[in-house]
């Protein structure tokens, strides 16, 4: 793969209104297969930079390239469907629908996402397989999602993001909700997975301990002033 | 997919949703049960009289006429003369011919002079006849039979007697002259319930004593002397007439119409019913008007639910695009949500009217003397449920236009 999983480059973007924050990002790259950890104070714009690499909100000016395509070439409802393909989401907390069950949660994103549905040919069995990967008792599928604990549905919530393989990752403090053993098994099992599907990860944190584990360590104070090659 | 997880999602919000479902089905319920009473009222008012192919009277305008001989509302300017009438009676095209005599009371009930044809040709609800309920239809010169609501409302029954007053709502009685209940009539529904109904002959025997409205002084002829007298009618106020074919009805009509003797009027009964309707109607439009108003009422307020859910369910939202939904989707599964919301109301507005009617039916009837007909939901009907829906769904586009603009501007962060 010669292309970059993620480029920006010149990438100008602040939010609607007059004195809303804004990002000035010169140039980040991420390869593929490669996992970076993102650290930087709350408000420093982390989760408005992996908004941008969603492609749920566009640069006023740039290139932000995602899985070798630019995001700003595409319409609306290409990048959603970009985004559904080729992205992976996990958030901080309340990652599932509550009311669904946890199966409803996993098979999700397949919904919007043919390229996935397709490497994914049974989709009940591949969720019971990345279930029991992460380490989730038997009989969760049919559980609903509300009564899962929050370490547990962080790991349905990995499930999810992974299921059809989507070539890049993105997490946006997935551990914050959880105590330091949970954490430490959490980011175990993540990691399975994420090397056996040589997936690229972007994780954003304010915790550098758990530095060690990425390739790559990036401060927000880095990719906004000089940018990060 | 989606649309089970928008089932679920209501399903989470059991609550207020129920909330507001029970709003539309209660308010579809009213709608639906106005215009079957509406409808129910129509027709058994179409059906007060029927039967009877035309009504005579004295010349004045029908529905003035319809409304003294038929509803006991207002009364005759002019009578129509005995000659007259035995002039109609003796017209090969008539059938039958009732006579009826209006002008006293008895009480705040309408004294009615008649012939016991009365009670074999008058028909309501197309082919039910009069029918008592207790006693007999009236034998004796002094004898009266009285409507049910009569009966109820005066707490008589057979054998009492009565005393009739001169003119309506007057005090003067012909307190000399005591008539006896004979029978009670069963509840019908039309505006023989209301009445007190008594021979042409009594009517005249009444006014033995009067002359020109005003009681002849000192004069008190006994019962039984008033009984060898010759009580011939010098005058009916109308007619009920049947003809011997319906091709009749018509030329007959004309004939009346260019009576020469005396200015005379015949109408048909259904047609001046449906004039009468036309006029008694506007009450029924502004009835729908108000009910219309209450299912609006209640699609407000399922349009206050989806907007005071949406804050809730930002996070909803947002998982919703983080996995690829495009804000039309998102747009899509409110509109979605009201849709179901109405369409679960409107059913269950439809349940609960024809609950509410299997209980009441035999209870309206009975009171009101209005059959309200048990019938499989109309297309009309129909027609009113698909657009709650629709409405419902077009209402819901206010939240979900703004749900849209909410998940287009979050991103991946939701701020609350
Ligand atoms: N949807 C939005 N609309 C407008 N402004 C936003 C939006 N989301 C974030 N912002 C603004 O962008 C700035 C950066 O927020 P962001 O969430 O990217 O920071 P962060 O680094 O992720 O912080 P934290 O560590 O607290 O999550 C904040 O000032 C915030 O007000
Ligand atoms: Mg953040």
């Amino acid at each position: 793969m010669g292309a970059a999983a993620i480029d920006l480059h010149g990438v100008a973007f602040h939010w609607p209104g007059r004195g809303a924050f804004g990002l000035s990002i010169p140039s980040l790259t991420v390869a593929p297969g490669e996992t970076v950890l993102l650290l930087g104070d709350s408000g420093s714009g982390k989760s408005t930079l992996l908004s941008l690499i969603c492609g749920t909100v566009v640069a006023q000016s740039g290139t932000v390239a995602v899985a070798g395509t630019d995001l700003a070439g595409l319409s609306g409802a290409g990048r959603d469907r970009h985004r559904a393909d080729h992205v992976g989401v996990i958030f901080q907390q309340f990652n599932l629908l509550p009311f669904g069950t946890v199966q409803d949660n996993i098979l999700l994103p397949l919904r919007f996402a043919p390229n996935r549905r397709q490497r994914c040919p049974d989709p009940r069995k591949t969720a019971a397989q990345l279930c029991a990967a992460l380490g989730l008792p038997d009989g969760v599928l049919v559980q609903r999602a509300a009564s899962l604990s929050v370490g547990q549905q962080q790991r349905v919530a990995v499930a999810r993001a992974l299921i059809g393989q989507p070539p890049i990752l993105v997490a946006d403090e997935p551990t914050s909700a959880l105590d330091e053993t949970s954490q430490a098994q959490f980011l175990d099992l993540l990691f399975g997975q994420v090397a056996a599907q040589g997936s690229t990860l972007v994780m954003v944190s304010h915790d550098p301990r758990m530095a060690p584990r990425f390739d790559r360590v990036l401060s927000m104070a880095d990719v906004i002033q000089k940018g990060a090659a | 997919m989606l649309v089970r997880l928008a089932a679920a999602s209501l399903w989470a919000r059991a609550l207020t949703v129920g909330m507001t479902i029970l709003a539309i089905a209660l308010s579809v319920a009213l709608f639906l049960g106005v215009e079957k009473v509406r409808t129910g009222a129509k027709a058994s008012f179409a059906n007060t009289i029927s039967g009877t192919d035309l009504i005579v009277g004295a010349r004045s305008g029908s529905v003035q006429l319809l409304l003294y001989s038929v509803f006991r509302i207002g009364n005759a300017t002019n009578n129509v003369t005995w000659d007259s009438y035995l002039d109609l009676a003796d017209r090969p095209e008539v059938d039958w011919i009732v006579p009826i005599s209006l002008g006293d009371s008895h009480r705040q009930f309408r004294v009615m002079g008649t012939t016991t044809d009365f009670f074999d040709h008058y028909k309501y609800r197309r082919d039910r006849g009069l029918v008592t309920a207790q006693g007999a239809i009236m034998d004796d010169l002094f004898d009266a039979v009285i409507g049910s609501d009569v009966a109820a409302t005066l707490g008589y029954s057979v054998d009492d007697p009565i005393v009739v007053a001169h003119g309506i709502a007057s005090f003067t009685e012909h307190k000399d002259q005591p008539f006896r209940v004979s029978g009670i009539l069963e509840k019908t529904g039309t505006p023989v319930d209301r009445t007190v109904i008594v021979s042409m002959e009594a009517i005249e025997a009444i006014h033995v004593d009067w002359r020109s409205g005003a009681k002849i002084p000192g004069q008190t002829t006994p019962p039984d002397e008033i009984r060898q007298m010759d009580l011939t009618p010098k005058a009916v106020t109308a007619a009920l007439v049947g003809v011997t074919s319906p091709l009749k009805t018509f030329s007959l009509q004309r004939a009346v119409n260019e009576y020469r003797e005396e200015p005379l009027l015949a109408i048909l009964p259904g047609v001046a019913l449906q004039e009468l309707w036309g006029i008694v109607g506007i009450a029924e439009t502004a009835l729908l008007a108000v009910s219309v108003m209450v299912v609006v009422t209640a699609l407000i307020g399922l349009m206050a639910t989806i907007f005071s859910s949406l804050n809730e369910r930002r996070r909803e939202m947002a998982i919703l695009r983080a996995m690829g939904a495009s804000p039309w989707t998102i747009l899509a599964l409110l509109v979605l949500e009201a849709a179901l919301t109405a369409a679960v109301g409107a059913v269950l507005g439809v349940a609960l009217l024809y609950g509410v009617l299997a209980v009441a039916q035999p209870m309206v009837d009975a009171a009101f003397g209005l059959f309200l007909p048990i019938t499989p939901p109309s297309l009309a009907e129909l027609w009113v449920l698909l657009g709650v829906i629709a409405a419902g769904a077009i209402v819901s586009m206010v939240p979900a236009v703004r749900a849209y603009r909410l998940s287009l501007s979050d991103g991946m962060t939701v701020r609350t």
